[in-house]
């Protein structure tokens, strides 16, 4: 965890409540997960309640508070790219990642998720992987989508 | 503050300027029935049952009564076929949560509803938020939080918070219309802080 990071990040909006969404996006980004002691220390400076704070950190789907992998793998599972074989393409990201949607690997490397149309439907079916999309996957193409960021 | 003179049931209601339509229904004697309403807390629109119709300038329509502020000439009808059965299904709805609920019993009676309109799904919680509000807004403890969202909300009691300020309040437990507070309640505390709740562990002691 880069403690350092994370602190400057909460002191750069203490006192300021609105900014609660913001501090917590910028220390997903960062740190791939929320740890509950980080929770407690934006509730404390940038003066939110704490009930308040976890509210919020469990509403939004952007935050997670598990450990996440360095990698945030999403296979797009909209109708166009089911059409255009997501679901095998899915199965077959599964295998290799070895976890199923929502999870991490043992080595806190990729974590998979899944959404519903991702944005790309003419370029499906698609991965996105730490923001960059993949286009036009096909399953055999999908280890080396993933091996370039071994 | 000035005066405002609207309707309500037929029945000419004087009313300030910051009620909401259900205050000043109460205050001539008229019932609205709610749920998540609580006159020390915020009006929170949650429960949907103090659904009145309101019309303004010709035109009628659907509101909560709880949020929905008075205004000049309104007119407001509290039991009109359509309002009825919308708190009917909003009724059974709920009793698919919490079927044995007896604020829910007593409506249901009122209303005609059928416990048993909806595959039942018992989370025994109605998301009322009476709890969560008053312990933020009354108490200002902040120890009951909602958690996740859509289908999968529910209440928790944050073990920090509650460890130290639960024991000796306890007063949102009669604010639930179910028992699902206490229930939350007593397993936060078997879980997180259970020494000296434990009566069997204190007998043996002695």
């Amino acid at each position: 965890m880069q403690t350092a990071n994370i602190d400057q990040i909460i002191d750069a909006h203490q006192g300021k409540p609105s900014a609660l969404i913001h501090v917590l996006m910028e220390i997903q980004h960062v740190n791939h997960w929320l740890p509950r002691e980080v929770l407690k220390k934006v509730s404390q400076k940038l003066e939110v309640p704490f009930n308040r704070v976890l509210q919020v950190a469990t509403f939004y789907k952007t935050f997670s508070m598990i450990p996440k992998g360095s990698h945030e793998v999403h296979v797009c599972m909209g109708t166009t790219c089911r059409m255009r074989g997501a679901g095998e393409l899915l199965d077959t990201v599964k295998d290799l990642i070895g976890v199923d949607v929502g999870e991490t690997d043992a080595d806190m490397k990729y974590s998979l998720e899944n959404g519903s149309c991702l944005g790309c439907c003419s370029l499906g079916p698609e991965i996105i992987v730490n923001g960059k999309h993949h286009t036009r996957v096909e399953p055999s193409k999908a280890d080396d989508v993933l091996k370039s960021y071994a | 503050m000035s005066e405002i003179l609207l309707q309500i049931d037929g029945k000419d209601v004087k009313a300030t300027e910051t009620m909401t339509v259900l205050e000043a229904a109460r205050s001539a004697g008229i019932h609205i029935p709610t749920l998540c309403h609580h006159e020390k807390l915020e009006p929170y629109g949650g429960c949907r049952l103090c659904t009145v119709e309101v019309e303004t300038r010709g035109r009628a329509r659907l509101v909560a009564a709880c949020l929905f502020p008075v205004q000049p000439d309104l007119i407001v009808r509290t039991h009109t076929p359509e309002v009825d059965k919308l708190r009917k299904t909003i009724i059974e709805l709920l009793m698919a949560h919490a079927p044995d609920s007896f604020e829910l019993l007593d409506l249901a009676q009122e209303y005609g509803a059928d416990r048993n309109r909806f595959d039942q799904e018992s989370s025994f919680c109605l998301l009322c938020g009476l709890c969560v509000r008053y312990c933020n807004e009354v108490k200002q403890k902040n120890a009951i939080a909602f958690v996740d969202c859509g289908a999968k909300r529910e209440i928790n009691f944050i073990p920090e918070i509650a460890s130290q300020e639960c024991r000796d309040c306890k007063e949102c437990f009669p604010l639930c219309p179910t028992s699902y507070l206490q229930a939350a309640y007593f397993l936060t505390e078997a879980l997180a802080f259970p020494h000296e709740s434990n009566a069997a562990h204190a007998l043996t002691k002695k």
